[in-house]
Parts: structure tokens; C-alpha cells; sequence
């Protein structure tokens, strides 16, 4: 077996598996190895399903020899902590989960299962997906491959980690306000947040209902079209899911991007994005340029509303969804606890962390009794501004693209102390999660840290957002950049 | 002392109707009632991390055509909200209802009080929402010192049905929930089974001088079971209230539940300890969006309604608007009736008579439901049959009636078995009337001499001489003719 068959992506690992080329219980193995030898560094995994992984290889290979299977038979993949998973616990990165073994599949869960992919594991993540850097994890951070001094960025900081290392070809991640794009960004690998609705939200762990979208992180767009293919589609069990056809992503991955219309958001273009990183992400419009696309810039002038609008809607809704843990039937439940009131409060006390409190109690307030016309209505009639400054733009152009992020990764430690300058590091992607729309992150070349770790290269991030349900144009976008550039190939040299 | 006739009594009703759909609001669990604890919850029910809810298109369905029956509007765009509070027995930390934007909106519904008069009473508006589960704090088997949950009930779907504050009597109000429940009953919506909690209310009293425009500080007496309750506990209520007022002290807004062993009614917590509970749209849910088409088609499932009923019956069948009232008071008893007019045409009132009153006694002394099949319509029938020809009295009637109560077996059988026919035969009845006139000589000369009242006398005789069985006319007619001589 060749040593670098970790640096396939998911769809050579396809290819290889049909071919005989190596069986699936040996990349399963070779992943599990790397991730073991992971762990202390990176802490990228909050769970190692080992064993089941290597039975689920053992049947993939059965099925494989027997030409049976489906899409993704007997390739790895680690799911997100916030999935749940019969029969192996979900935390949630909090201690209030700590002890909690989910009785059923998430329907992303059981797709994938479907489809033959081998779980390896669950990955690490900020507790109940509140945070920008995996700092909020009740398991304690997660490190940058490209750098152990630095966040991975959040919330899927975990699943980002993981395929920049290498350690699976793909993770599922969930996006809020940015969860996949920005720590996509921030390790250098792909991330896509598909259109509200696309993917089954039933057996994620809801931060905030109306947000929450599940999806990819990838090495490529190409290996995001075949995971989507078959991760989309309505669910009966979820009422916002929408129920329209699943197109082939993978089908039309190379159509010619000539005409293409890209509107570049001015607002993203501000005081507050790091020079190096404007340069890489002009570099990337240039490549789109030449390969026939036109820019032009669109401004959507109620953009710069979106933090304070989505930290009012997110705690509003997670406030709420986060009540059912209250000690009485699974979680965190205190000590011998005197009455109802004390198990309450002692069990949510000591389950939630701090971020999750703040959120919890922000959400409170601005639904309150005097407040709510003046926060969440507000916060509503905002979002729809904000929706209908997108679809307005995207009468004008066929996708918009702007960085993901103002900067490359921070240090870990740099912005916990302040909420607000963490909440800003999602100033580029929180608007897509208020109207709804699919987005991406794709790597784009790497820019100078600062700090700690000055003089090294660290990835950045390019966003493409396309009107709803436009994955498959998305995805096309981002392959075709992909063809011109290998900025997705780079692995963090201490992961070769 | 409190001179309630100063006083001026406000109610409105919140009452709480269990669908009678076959599953859940938002899931599949069946809603059986009375099954082991905790066999009915799923985990949507539990409010498991991760489970979403679906709403139940025969939920829906139930409060249209509730909206509809009460002339209400359907809204084409509703909105389901959290209602959000702890309670160990609301397993998500919140209750989904409907807030701002309701399914049904602004009916009304026409009550007949006591002494005949009518009184439309004001719907403001009809909600989805799902109930809580049950907290059990005590008698748990092989417990003791802890408190048991059942969450069998929650996700229950009902419909909530809030009065605009227009009752001004417990009378009214038990009257008006009445009617609600008749009504239920018919669109078979809900069971109306009070004891297992199917239909219940919570009732807002409040009161004010006569002639006093504003309304008093209400309170809020919650869930009542019964109508007797209801009324029982609304007339405490307005007691304590004027008592209050007339020894110059405040009533405070809060929420109060009724004893009825106590027969009083005692606070549970005041506006100030309630709790704020931070209603918003619940993302989980999409809006209800309701076309025409769909209304129209729920609109086609509507069966005849109390009030259309009762109009048909007096016109049709002649009876008083009381008696149609009483009549269509159940789809069952309804159509109990109409089986035994369709079977004795000529005698409708009869019927009606029979129905309200032998029958309704006998199924009351042994708490029975009509047509529980313990006496078929066509068993009735067939006793008024008699009747109506003359081969019995109305008085026989009544015997053998208790007869066929007692073994099942039908009229005619009875009659014969016991000779109970009535004796039509002139000669007979005339055989019989001589007989007692030569018996009582001294009533006869007395009646002949101008003392009319012994004829009841003479009346009571023959009857007692032919075991009842002379037809009462023929026997009126020729005793007549010869006591004059």
C-alpha cells in the first residue's frame, strides 16, 4: 500500500476501493493509526470508533467484492459530534452530554450509512456548535494542523482539522453562522454549507433552528458533490426540508465557467480584512477571469447589520432549544439535588459552559416580555432586508465571492476573553445562514501568520455564495478553480 | 353579606378539547388513553436532542371544521409559537401553540338559557397546541418520597377555544360550555370525555358594579372538569370576589384552582409569579398555509349542526324549541329519535315524550348512553306502535315498558304474555260498568243527585274491575251515557 493513499481524495479512495486497489478495512486502518497518532496534537476527535469502524470495513469489503454496495462503500468518514449516532454518545462538545447515547441515527447519519461510508469517529467541536475556534469544547480545543499554537477556527474546528490532516477524506460539519466555512478556511481545506432546507436537520443537536444547516467538509468540491449526492433531499422527518429533486452535483462539475457572473461584495472588501488576505482572494478572482468569468461589485447595503441581527435570532432560538436540558430525562444531572428548582440550576449550571450560558441568557432577554418587539422583530425584519439585498444581487450576477474570513487563524487563547472581536471573525458568513443561501469556502493560497508562529504559511479562505438551492453551480465554480490551481492539495507538513 | 344584585358577574372560558385524532400533534405515538406510563412517548415526545416535529394533517383538518361549524375565519396563514417554561412534565422546556396568528378567528355560538331566552356568546378565536405530560406525585407503586412523570399525554393535540369575556352566569357559562361540547361531539372532533380530561376549561371571572363599564381584575380558575365543577367553582369565585370588593379590598390578578372537596376555590400563583413565557414563531415548524380548496373540501365533511338540527326537528316534527333542544343535544340521541319517528310517523310528540322521558330515566338510574344498544330504536317503535293503535293505554304503556327494560323482550310479546291488551269492546266495558254500579249504590244515587265528582270515582272502579285494561275514551264516553241513566 503506498504511503501517501491518505492524501487521496474521497473519490480516488472511491475509485481505488472499486478497483481492488486496497481493500477498505486497510484505509480504514491506516486512518485509525493516524488518528491515534493525532490525537495529543490535535484533539480533533472527541470519539474513536475503532472497532465498529473496522467491522463496517469488514462488511464494505464483502460488499465490494461482491459488486454491492452504494456510492461510498467502505470509504471513512467521521461525523461531526452533534450528529446523533445509535448506539456511540454525542456530546456535543459539552459536559451537559457528556453521557448521552443517542437510541437513533440522524438522517445524515443514516444516508451516509446508507450510501456505505465507514464511521471512524465523532469530531471535536465548540460545545453545542457556540464558537468560532473550538475553544467552547468541553473537550478542550482543537489544534490547527498547519499550526498546534493556533484555533482551527469553529465550530466544525474538528471536522476542518481532520481532513486538513488527513485523518478522513471527509467530515460532516453543521453551519450556523459560518461553522463550516470559516474553520474550512481557517485549515485550508473545502467547505460547503448547502441552502437551508437542502439537508435533513432531523438528529442534529439544534443551536438555532432557522440557521442550522448540516454539510461537507472535503479536500475538494468534487468529493463534496459525490458526499451531497447523497446527503440531500427532504426528510419527512424534518418540516423544513424541502421536498424538489437532488440534481447530480457530480454531472456538472466541468461545465465551462465562460459568462459566468461573479459579484464581488463590497462590504467584504473593508477596513477589517487583512491585506494578505485580500491579495489571495484577488489572485483567485484573477484565475476566474481567466477562465471567462466577469466581476463586477454588488453591494448589499444592509450586510453590515447581519452580527448584531444573527446574535439576536441564534440566542433567541437556541435559548429555547437548549431548555430540554434540564437534568430530568438524559445529560448532565447534579448530585443529589434538594428540590425541582436546585436539580434545574445545579444541572444546567454545571453542564453548560460559559459561551453557552452567555448565549442562553442573551436569547432569554431578547425574547422577554418589553423586549422582544425591540430585539427579535427587529432582528426578523433585518434578516429580511438582508435576504431581499441578496436576491436583489443575485438578479445582477450568478454567484458573489469574497473572502471567508478578515484573517488567517488566531492564536488559541486570543479572543476568548473578548466575545465581540470572536463574534466578528464571522462577519463575511453569517449573512448567507439569515437568507438562507448555500455557500463555500475553498482554499486559495496562504498568507503570513502573525505572532506566534510569524513567517509561517497559513491557508485562506475564498466564499462563493450562490442563490438557494444553486449548489450544483457552487460546486462547479469551486471545481473548476480547482482545476487551475492546487491550493487543495497542500497538506501541513507534520501530516504528510 | 354581599348583595350580589349590585354586582355585575364577567366570564370567559378557555376550554381545552382533545382531538380525536389517532396519532400525535407532531408524531406518531398513539393518544389511547389509560395505557402503562410511558408506552406512548416516542422520542419526539421525550424531546430527544436532535428530533424535529411534524404536524398532523387530521389536527388541522379537527380545527377547520371546529372554525367552520362556528361561522369563524380560517386563517389561509398560521403560525405555530413556543410557548416557553420548565416544568419536568414538558419534556422540550417549551409548549408549541399558536400565538399571534391563530387557525381559526372570531365565531360565536347561540346558547338557550334557563328560561328559554337565547344568548350568542363570542368566540375569539381557536388554537392549535399540544398538551403536557403528567406529573405524578404520589401513589407511584414501589416509590414513595419522589415524583413520577408520564408523558403519554404530551404531544396530545387540542384545541383550544378561548370566549370573548361575555357570560355574566355560571349558569351561562356551563351552558355555552355545553353547547361547545355538544358541538365537539358532533363534528366527532373530540370525545367529550370529561373524567379522562378530554374536554376541559379554564374559566376567567371577574365582576364589576352594575352599570360599570370597566371590567374587574379577573381571576383565573384553572382546569375544571365538569360542569357541575364549572359552576360550582365560578359561583364561589364571584362570592369571594364581591366579598372582597364590598369590604374594600383588591382583587388580585391570579391563577386559582378549585377544590371541589372543599367546594372553594385557592391561589396558585399571582401575576407576579407567572411566568414570562417568551412566545416566538418556532423554527421548527413551517407557517399553515390553508387554500380555499382545502377549506371547501373540509367544508363538504361538515355533518348537520346542533342549531340546524333542532330547527328541523320543530319544524318537522312539531315539538318546542325545548324539546328539539333536548333532543339534539347528542348526534346519538338525535338519531335515536329520528329511528323511532321514521317507525311511528303519526306520533312524533309521543316519541319525543317517550324518548325524554321513560327512556331517558331508565338509561339515567343505571348511567347508561343511548344507543348503547340496551334498547334498540326499533324496540321503542314497536311499544308506541301499540299506543298509537289503541291496543294499549299510555298508563299500560309505562308497565310495559319497565317489562321490556328489564328482559329484552319486545312489546308485543309482553302485552300478550301478560294480557295486557286493552279491551275495545264496548259490551265488555259496558259489562264491566254495570257491575260496579250496582256494587256502589250510594255513589251512584249521590252522582245522580249533582255530585259530579264521584265519575272519577266510578272511573277508578272499572279500571280497577278490568286490571286496567279498558281504553280510557270508550270508558269515559259510555260510563257517560249510563251513570246519566
Amino acid at each position: 500500500m503506498a504511503v501517501t493513499i491518505h492524501k487521496r481524495t474521497l473519490a480516488q479512495l472511491v475509485a481505488g476501493l472499486r478497483a481492488k486497489e486496497f481493500s477498505s478495512v486497510e484505509i480504514t486502518r491506516l486512518f485509525l493509526e493516524r488518528i491515534e497518532a493525532s490525537q495529543p496534537t490535535l484533539n480533533a476527535f472527541i470519539s474513536i470508533t475503532g472497532e465498529q469502524a473496522l467491522q463496517a470495513a469488514g462488511a464494505a469489503d464483502r460488499d465490494l467484492a461482491a459488486s454491492r454496495g452504494g456510492a461510498l462503500t467502505g470509504v471513512p468518514i467521521v461525523h461531526k459530534d452533534l450528529f446523533c449516532t445509535a448506539g456511540v454518545r454525542t456530546t456535543c462538545g459539552s459536559r451537559m452530554l457528556d453521557n448521552f447515547v443517542a437510541p437513533y441515527d440522524a438522517t445524515v447519519v443514516a444516508k451516509l450509512k446508507a450510501a456505505g461510508a465507514v464511521m471512524l469517529g465523532k469530531a471535536n467541536m465548540d460545545e453545542f456548535a457556540m464558537g468560532s475556534s473550538n475553544e467552547t469544547s468541553y473537550f478542550g480545543p482543537v489544534r490547527n494542523p498547519w499550526n498546534p499554537a493556533l484555533v482551527p477556527g469553529g465550530s466544525s474546528g474538528g471536522s476542518a482539522a481532520i481532513v486538513a490532516a488527513r485523518l478522513a477524506p471527509l467530515a460532516t460539519a453543521t453551519d450556523t453562522g459560518g461553522s463550516i466555512r470559516q474553520p474550512a478556511a481557517l485549515c485550508g481545506v473545502t467547505g460547503l454549507k448547502p441552502t437551508y432546507g437542502r439537508v435533513s436537520r432531523y438528529g442534529m443537536v439544534a443551536f438555532a433552528s432557522s440557521l442550522d444547516q448540516g454539510g461537507t467538509i472535503t479536500a475538494t468540491a468534487e468529493d463534496a458533490a459525490l458526499v451531497m449526492r447523497e446527503m440531500a433531499g427532504f426528510d419527512p422527518n424534518d418540516s423544513t426540508s424541502v421536498d424538489r429533486p437532488v440534481p447530480d452535483y457530480v454531472a456538472s462539475l466541468n461545465a465551462p465557467l465562460a459568462g459566468l457572473k461573479i459579484g464581488l461584495l463590497k462590504e467584504f472588501f473593508d477596513k477589517g480584512l487583512d491585506p494578505q488576505n485580500e491579495r489571495r482572494i484577488r489572485d483567485a478572482l484573477a484565475v476566474y477571469e481567466k477562465l471567462g468569468a466577469e466581476l463586477r461589485v454588488v453591494s448589499l447595503p444592509n450586510l453590515p447589520l447581519s452580527v448584531p441581527a444573527y446574535y439576536v435570532v441564534a440566542p433567541a432560538e437556541c435559548s429555547s432549544n437548549l431548555a430540554r436540558f434540564d437534568g430530568v430525562r438524559f445529560g448532565h444531572r447534579c448530585d443529589a439535588p434538594r428540590d425541582l428548582m436546585d436539580l434545574y440550576k445545579r444541572s444546567r449550571g454545571e453542564g453548560f459552559g460559559a459561551e453557552v450560558k452567555r448565549r442562553i441568557m442573551t436569547g432569554t432577554y431578547v425574547l422577554s416580555a418589553g423586549y422582544y418587539d425591540a430585539y427579535y422583530l427587529k432582528a426578523q425584519k433585518v434578516r429580511q432586508l438582508i435576504a431581499a439585498d441578496f436576491a436583489h444581487a443575485f438578479g445582477e450576477v450568478d454567484v458573489l465571492m469574497g473572502p471567508t474570513t478578515p484573517t488567517p487563524a488566531f492564536e488559541i487563547g486570543a479572543k476568548t476573553s473578548d466575545p465581540i472581536t470572536m463574534y466578528l471573525n464571522d462577519i463575511y458568513t453569517i449573512g448567507a445562514n439569515l437568507a438562507g443561501l448555500p455557500a463555500m469556502s475553498i482554499p486559495c493560497g496562504f498568507t503570513q501568520a502573525q505572532g506566534q508562529g510569524a513567517g509561517q504559511e497559513l491557508p485562506v479562505g475564498l466564499q462563493i455564495v450562490g442563490p438557494h438551492f444553486s449548489e450544483a453551480k457552487l460546486l462547479n465554480v469551486a471545481h473548476k478553480y480547482q482545476c487551475e490551481t492546487d491550493w487543495h492539495t497542500y497538506v501541513p507538513g507534520a501530516w504528510q | 353579606m354581599s348583595s350580589s344584585s349590585e354586582w355585575e358577574t364577567v366570564i370567559g372560558l378557555e376550554i381545552h378539547a382533545q382531538l380525536a385524532t389517532k396519532s400525535k400533534i407532531f408524531s406518531g405515538s398513539s393518544i389511547a388513553y389509560g395505557a402503562p406510563p410511558n408506552t406512548q412517548a416516542n422520542l419526539v415526545d421525550l424531546g430527544y436532542p436532535g428530533v424535529l416535529p411534524v404536524l398532523n394533517a387530521q389536527a388541522v383538518q379537527m380545527a377547520v371544521k371546529f372554525g367552520l361549524a362556528i361561522g369563524a375565519r380560517i386563517a389561509a396563514h398560521s403560525v405555530f409559537a413556543r410557548k416557553n417554561y420548565f416544568y419536568p412534565d414538558l419534556p422540550k422546556g417549551y409548549q408549541i401553540s399558536q400565538y399571534e396568528l391563530p387557525i381559526v378567528a372570531g365565531g360565536s355560538l347561540e346558547v338557550v338559557l334557563d328560561d328559554g331566552s337565547r344568548k350568542r356568546v363570542g368566540i375569539t378565536r381557536a388554537h392549535l397546541e399540544e398538551d403536557a405530560g403528567k406529573s405524578l406525585h404520589e401513589g407511584l407503586p414501589g416509590f414513595s418520597g419522589v415524583s413520577g412523570i408520564d408523558l403519554n399525554r404530551a404531544g396530545t393535540p387540542l384545541v383550544e377555544i378561548v370566549s370573548e369575556p361575555e357570560m355574566r352566569s355560571a349558569k351561562e357559562a356551563v351552558a355555552y360550555m355545553k353547547k361547545v361540547h355538544t358541538l365537539v361531539r358532533y363534528l366527532e372532533i373530540c370525545d367529550g370525555n370529561m373524567q379522562e380530561g378530554s374536554f376541559r376549561c379554564d374559566a376567567n371571572v371577574s365582576v364589576r358594579r352594575v352599570g360599570q363599564h370597566k371590567f374587574g381584575t379577573r381571576a383565573e380558575i384553572k382546569n375544571l372538569n365538569s360542569f357541575r365543577f364549572v359552576e360550582k367553582a365560578i359561583n364561589f369565585e364571584v362570592e369571594r370576589q364581591i366579598e372582597i370588593l364590598e369590604s374594600g379590598g383588591k382583587v388580585v390578578q391570579e391563577t386559582r384552582l378549585y377544590d371541589p372537596d372543599k367546594g372553594e376555590t385557592r391561589s396558585m400563583r399571582s401575576k407576579e409569579e407567572a411566568n414570562d413565557y417568551r412566545y416566538f414563531p418556532d423554527p421548527d415548524l413551517l407557517p399553515v398555509e390553508l387554500d380555499e380548496a382545502f377549506i371547501a373540501g373540509v367544508r363538504s365533511t361538515l355533518p348537520e349542526l346542533p342549531d340546524q338540527k333542532a330547527e328541523r326537528f320543530s319544524s318537522q316534527y312539531g315539538l318546542s324549541a325545548y324539546d328539539a333542544g333536548v333532543l339534539t343535544a347528542s348526534r346519538e340521541l338525535a338519531s335515536y329519535y329520528e329511528e323511532v319517528v321514521r317507525e311511528v310517523p303519526g306520533e312524533p310528540k309521543l316519541a319525543a315524550n317517550w324518548v325524554m322521558g321513560e327512556l331517558a330515566a331508565a338509561l339515567n338510574k343505571e348511567g347508561l348512553e343511548i344507543g348503547g344498544g340496551k334498547l334498540p330504536a326499533s324496540r321503542l317503535a314497536g311499544l308506541l306502535k301499540r299506543i298509537e293503535d289503541k291496543t294499549i293505554s299510555g298508563k299500560i304503556a309505562k308497565e310495559v315498558f319497565e317489562a321490556m327494560w328489564a328482559s329484552g323482550a319486545n312489546a308485543d310479546a309482553i302485552i300478550e304474555e301478560k294480557g295486557l291488551k286493552q279491551i275495545t269492546d264496548s259490551s265488555a266495558i259496558e259489562r264491566a260498568i254495570d257491575e260496579v254500579m250496582a256494587k256502589n249504590p250510594g255513589q251512584l244515587a249521590e252522582y245522580r243527585s249533582g255530585k259530579d265528582k264521584l265519575f272519577g270515582f266510578f272511573v277508578g272502579q272499572v279500571m280497577k274491575a278490568t286490571q286496567g285494561k279498558a281504553n280510557p275514551a270508550q270508558l269515559n264516553d259510555l260510563l257517560k251515557k249510563k251513570l246519566a241513566g
